[in-house]
C-alpha cells in the first residue's frame, strides 16, 4: 500500500467527529469517562463501567499491539490492485480499547500478532483516519 | 428442571425449493415452492397455517440477500395469521424458528410456517453483489469501524477471528482445510448440493487467496433457494404423517460485546455464550449429539462452533479436525452431512436446520450417519451473531 489509497470515508455527526478530525494535530482521542477513568469506543453517552454520564474526548499515545490481522487479497471494488493489511489493534492504555484498522509502511508479509505499532493519520480533512506503522523497537522516539 | 417452552413445541415439517446457482427465478416463487413442500410434508394445509416468520425480512442487505419479506408471503398464501415476525436482529438467522418456538410455546399460534430465501447468485451474475460499503459516498453506524479501512467483507473481519486462532492455539490451514475437505465428500452423497467434485488438500492450499488465512474454498458458495420449516404445537406430534423432532433446547445468548472487532475473544465469537446458554437448558450433553450442523459461512465458523458446544476444549479445534476423522459421517461427530454452505450452498443457516431434520428422520440416503440419529445439533452465526438449537427424535 504505497500510494494514496480510496476510501469510503465516516460520515460526521455529533457523537463522531471529534474522534474522525482528532488527527489533525496529530493525536489520537478517544472517549474518557471523567468519573472512573475507562475509555470508551465506540463513542457513546454513558460509561458502562460506571454509568458516569460525564465523558470528555482525550488524548492516547497512540501506541498499540496488532491484536490480530488478515493480509486481504480479494478485490471486492476495482480499486483494490494490491494485498494490503487489515487489523484490530489494541491500544495501550486499556486492554479493551480496540481498533479496526490499517497497517501500513510494512510488506504484509512483516506483520504478525503482538507487534508493536503506532498511530499515524491519513489526510481527508477534515478527516484524518487513523493507520498503524511498526513502532520502533526500544521507543526512544515515541511521544507525546 | 421446570418446564420449557421448547417442549411444547416441535418440528413438524420441512421444505426446500430448487437450489442452484443463478437460477433466475424471484424469491417468492422459490419461496412458495419451499413452504408448498414444508405445509405439505407436515401433513397440514395452507389453512391450517396461522403464524409466520422470516429472517431476516424484507428488502434489506445487499442483493439478493434478503428473499421476500413476510408481507408477501403472507399475502401470496391469503394467509389468516394469528401471528407473523420478520427481522434480522436476533441469535443468527434460526432466531426466525426460535421465535416461531416462542410463539407456538405461549400459545400464539398452532403451526408457524418459518422460512429463508436467498437469490444471491443470480444477484451476483447480475452484477449486483460488491463488497460491503463499496460504492456509497461515505458510511455511518457500526460500519464506519470498518469499511473506512477497506475491509469490505465478513471474510476480512471473521479472517482476523481465526488469524488469531492460529496464533493463539497454533491452528493450521492444513488443520482448517479439513472443514471444507469434509464439506465437500459429503456433498458428494447429496444430489441438491451444489459442489460435488471430489477436493484434495493440494487443491485446497493451491486455491487463490482471499484474505488471509481464508482462501476460496474456506469461503462459502452464493446460491439461489429457500428453505421452510414448520413449527407446531407438540400436541399435533401424534397425527403428523412423518417424524417430528423435538425441541430440546435452544440458544440464545449473547453475553459478550454485540461488535464483530469489540468482541471480547475474537477466538471463541459469539458462538461461546449462545452454545451455553443452550447447555443450560438441557440434561443432554455434547456426548449425546449424533451429528452436527454447524454454520460454515466460513470454514473457520465451524471449527469455533465445535468448540463453543463442547466437542473439544476451547483452542483444541484444530488438533481435533485434524485428517477429518472425527467429523466424518461415521466420525465421532458427523459434521455437515449434507456439505455444508461451502459445498452444497449458502442457504444463509436453513440448510443445517433441514439437514437434521433428514438425519433425523433418516432420510439421509447415502450421506446418512450410519448410527441411529437421537440428537442433532444446529448452529447459525459467526462473529457477534450466533444461535443454536438442539433436536431430538420424537418417535
Amino acid at each position: 500500500m504505497t500510494g494514496p489509497v480510496f476510501r469510503v470515508l465516516p460520515r460526521l455527526g455529533t457523537d463522531n467527529r471529534f474522534f474522525w478530525t482528532s488527527g489533525r494535530d496529530g493525536v489520537l482521542r478517544f472517549l474518557r469517562c471523567r468519573g472512573c477513568g475507562y475509555y470508551v469506543h465506540p463513542p457513546t453517552p454513558i460509561c458502562p463501567e460506571c454509568l458516569s454520564r460525564d465523558l470528555t474526548p482525550q488524548p492516547v499515545s497512540g501506541r498499540a499491539t496488532v491484536y490480530s490481522f488478515t493480509v486481504n487479497h480479494q478485490p471486492w471494488s476495482p480499486d483494490i490492485t494490491e494485498p494490503y493489511v487489515i487489523a484490530i489493534v489494541g491500544l495501550v492504555e486499556q486492554d479493551d480499547l480496540r481498533l479496526t484498522t490499517n497497517i501500513i509502511n510494512v510488506e504484509p508479509g512483516g506483520v504478525a500478532v503482538g507487534m508493536p505499532v503506532r498511530v499515524v493519520f491519513e489526510d481527508h480533512d477534515p478527516v484524518f483516519i487513523p493507520l498503524f506503522e511498526p513502532a520502533p523497537v526500544d521507543g526512544a522516539e515515541e511521544g507525546p | 428442571m421446570t418446564e420449557r417452552f421448547e417442549h411444547r413445541v416441535v418440528v413438524s415439517g420441512i421444505g426446500q425449493s430448487a437450489v442452484g446457482r443463478r437460477l433466475g427465478r424471484t424469491g417468492l416463487d422459490l419461496t412458495i415452492d419451499a413452504a408448498l413442500d414444508a405445509i405439505a410434508d407436515a401433513g397440514l394445509t395452507v389453512a391450517d397455517i396461522d403464524g409466520l416468520a422470516t429472517y431476516p425480512g424484507g428488502g434489506g442487505g445487499p442483493a439478493g440477500f434478503s428473499g421476500p419479506g413476510s408481507p408477501d408471503v403472507h399475502d401470496a398464501l391469503r394467509l389468516r395469521l394469528n401471528w407473523h415476525a420478520g427481522g434480522i436482529e436476533g441469535p443468527a438467522q434460526i432466531s426466525a424458528v426460535i421465535n416461531a418456538c416462542l410463539a407456538v410455546g405461549s400459545g400464539l399460534a398452532r403451526h408457524v410456517l418459518v422460512y429463508r430465501t436467498v437469490t444471491e447468485s443470480t444477484a451476483q451474475g447480475a452484477g449486483g453483489r460488491g463488497g460491503i460499503g463499496t460504492g456509497v459516498p461515505e458510511i455511518g453506524g457500526s460500519q464506519q469501524w470498518s469499511i473506512p479501512f477497506r475491509a469490505y467483507s465478513a471474510a476480512c473481519w471473521l479472517a482476523m477471528n481465526a488469524q488469531r486462532h492460529f496464533a493463539e492455539f497454533g491452528t493450521t490451514r492444513e488443520q482448517l482445510a479439513q472443514i471444507a475437505l469434509t464439506a465437500r465428500r459429503n456433498a458428494g452423497s447429496n444430489p441438491k448440493a451444489v459442489y460435488r467434485d471430489p477436493m484434495s488438500l493440494d487443491d485446497y492450499l493451491a486455491a487463490r487467496m482471499i484474505t488471509t488465512p481464508f482462501g476460496l474454498y474456506d469461503c462459502d458458495v452464493p446460491v439461489d433457494g429457500s428453505t421452510a420449516v414448520i413449527v407446531s404445537t407438540a400436541d399435533y406430534a401424534p397425527d403428523a404423517p412423518r417424524p417430528v423432532a423435538r425441541v430440546e433446547a435452544v440458544g440464545t445468548a449473547l453475553r459478550g460485546r454485540p461488535s464483530w472487532d469489540q468482541f471480547d475473544d475474537l477466538t471463541t465469537m459469539g458462538a461461546r455464550d449462545a452454545a451455553a446458554s443452550m447447555w443450560e437448558r438441557t440434561d443432554l450433553r455434547p456426548a449425546d449429539v449424533d451429528v452436527a450442523e454447524l454454520y460454515d459461512g466460513f470454514s473457520f465458523l465451524a471449527l469455533c462452533w465445535l468448540e463453543a458446544l463442547g466437542f473439544c476444549g476451547r483452542g483444541e479445534g484444530g488438533p481435533f479436525i485434524e485428517g477429518g476423522s472425527r467429523i466424518a459421517v461415521d466420525g465421532q461427530v458427523p459434521l455437515n452431512t449434507h456439505g455444508g454452505q461451502l459445498s452444497a450452498g449458502r442457504l444463509h443457516g436453513f440448510g443445517f436446520l433441514h439437514e437434521a431434520m433428514v438425519q433425523l428422520r433418516g432420510d439421509g440416503g447415502a450421506r446418512q450417519v450410519p448410527r441411529p440419529v437421537e440428537v442433532a445439533a444446529v448452529a447459525n452465526g459467526g462473529g457477534p451473531i450466533a444461535g443454536c438449537m438442539l433436536l431430538t427424535r420424537w418417535r
